[in-house]
């Protein structure tokens, strides 16, 4: 667990980064007419006959940092937990999770929840409970 | 061209979780830090890319079929069953300890911090065990 690292409030990056998300997840859709989960997309990079374009978008995600640091001459910030044992164990539970649950964050929260899709209102207001219940009880807990 | 849309998709996603903050744990344990050190931004996050979905894919479903594809392939279930609510439950709490949900994760592998690096790899073999789980839980179901 990572010790609580303060973070600044960032309503209009935010905002505009969660743009940005949202138009890839409609180019996903008018494109492929698929949803832009990330878990499915993962998956379908391994086991989807057109695998080609999830493989090519993985690649894009896993390039867009180094395009970032070409473009601002700066790493993007980020503070990641360093007890490799919990963080093994949080990859884990994520995947496991998303697999077992058919979706995460990308395609039952932004994807579904624009679809109006009640099983992805019903996994996100889970996902989020439970998540904030782990961290109160990892930074509240005593543990 | 379905390569070349599929890796600039890939890089928009990237760059809009980077923007936005969500590509830093620090960031998403603070917004889940609902008594404590609150950050309230991931909702921003959240508002902007699901209304902006929201619009665009009714624009997009407007055509017969997506641009490059025969077909729209989307989910059609709407039941809620034990297999969804206990994996929702899962990841949360996966979620909770790492701060990393799936896209997050890719977006800062290149970045090589050891608690990513560890992450990644034990989120595919999640993955790989929640598929197993699921094919397994259905033969019972039926």
């Amino acid at each position: 667990m990572l010790p609580a690292v303060p973070t600044e409030f960032t309503p209009i990056a935010s905002l505009a980064g969660g743009v940005l998300i949202g138009l890839s997840a409609v180019m996903v859709m008018a494109l492929f007419g698929r949803i832009a989960g990330i878990v499915g997309i993962t998956t379908g990079a391994v086991t989807a006959p057109d695998r080609g374009w999830r493989i090519a978008f993985v690649a894009g995600l896993l390039t867009a940092p180094v395009l970032w640091i070409l473009a601002t001459g700066t790493a993007p910030q980020q503070s990641v937990g360093t007890n490799l044992l919990a963080m093994g164990a949080a990859g884990l539970l994520v995947g496991v999770g998303t697999a077992l649950g058919s979706g995460c964050t990308s395609g039952h929260g932004v994807c579904g929840l624009a679809r109006l899709s009640p099983r992805s209102l019903v996994a996100v207001v889970t996902f989020m409970g439970f998540a904030a219940l782990t961290v109160f009880v990892l930074r509240y807990g005593g543990l | 061209m379905r390569l070349l849309m599929g890796y600039l998709a890939g890089v928009l996603f990237g760059l809009g979780l980077i923007l936005s903050g969500m590509a830093d744990p620090a960031k998403v344990l603070n917004f889940l830090d609902v008594f404590g050190a609150w950050d309230p931004s991931l909702a921003f996050v959240m508002g902007g890319a699901s209304v902006t979905a929201f619009i665009g894919f009714r624009l997009a479903r407007r055509r017969e079929r997506p641009v490059l594809m025969p077909a729209f392939d989307l989910p059609t279930r709407g039941d809620i069953d034990p297999q969804l609510l206990t994996g929702a439950a899962i990841f949360g709490v996966g979620w909770g300890i790492g701060g990393f949900c799936p896209g997050p994760a890719w977006t800062a592998l290149p970045l090589a911090a050891p608690g990513t690096v560890v992450f990644v790899p034990a989120m595919l073999i999640g993955i790989v065990l929640g598929h197993r789980l699921k094919t397994v839980q259905g033969a019972f179901q039926r």
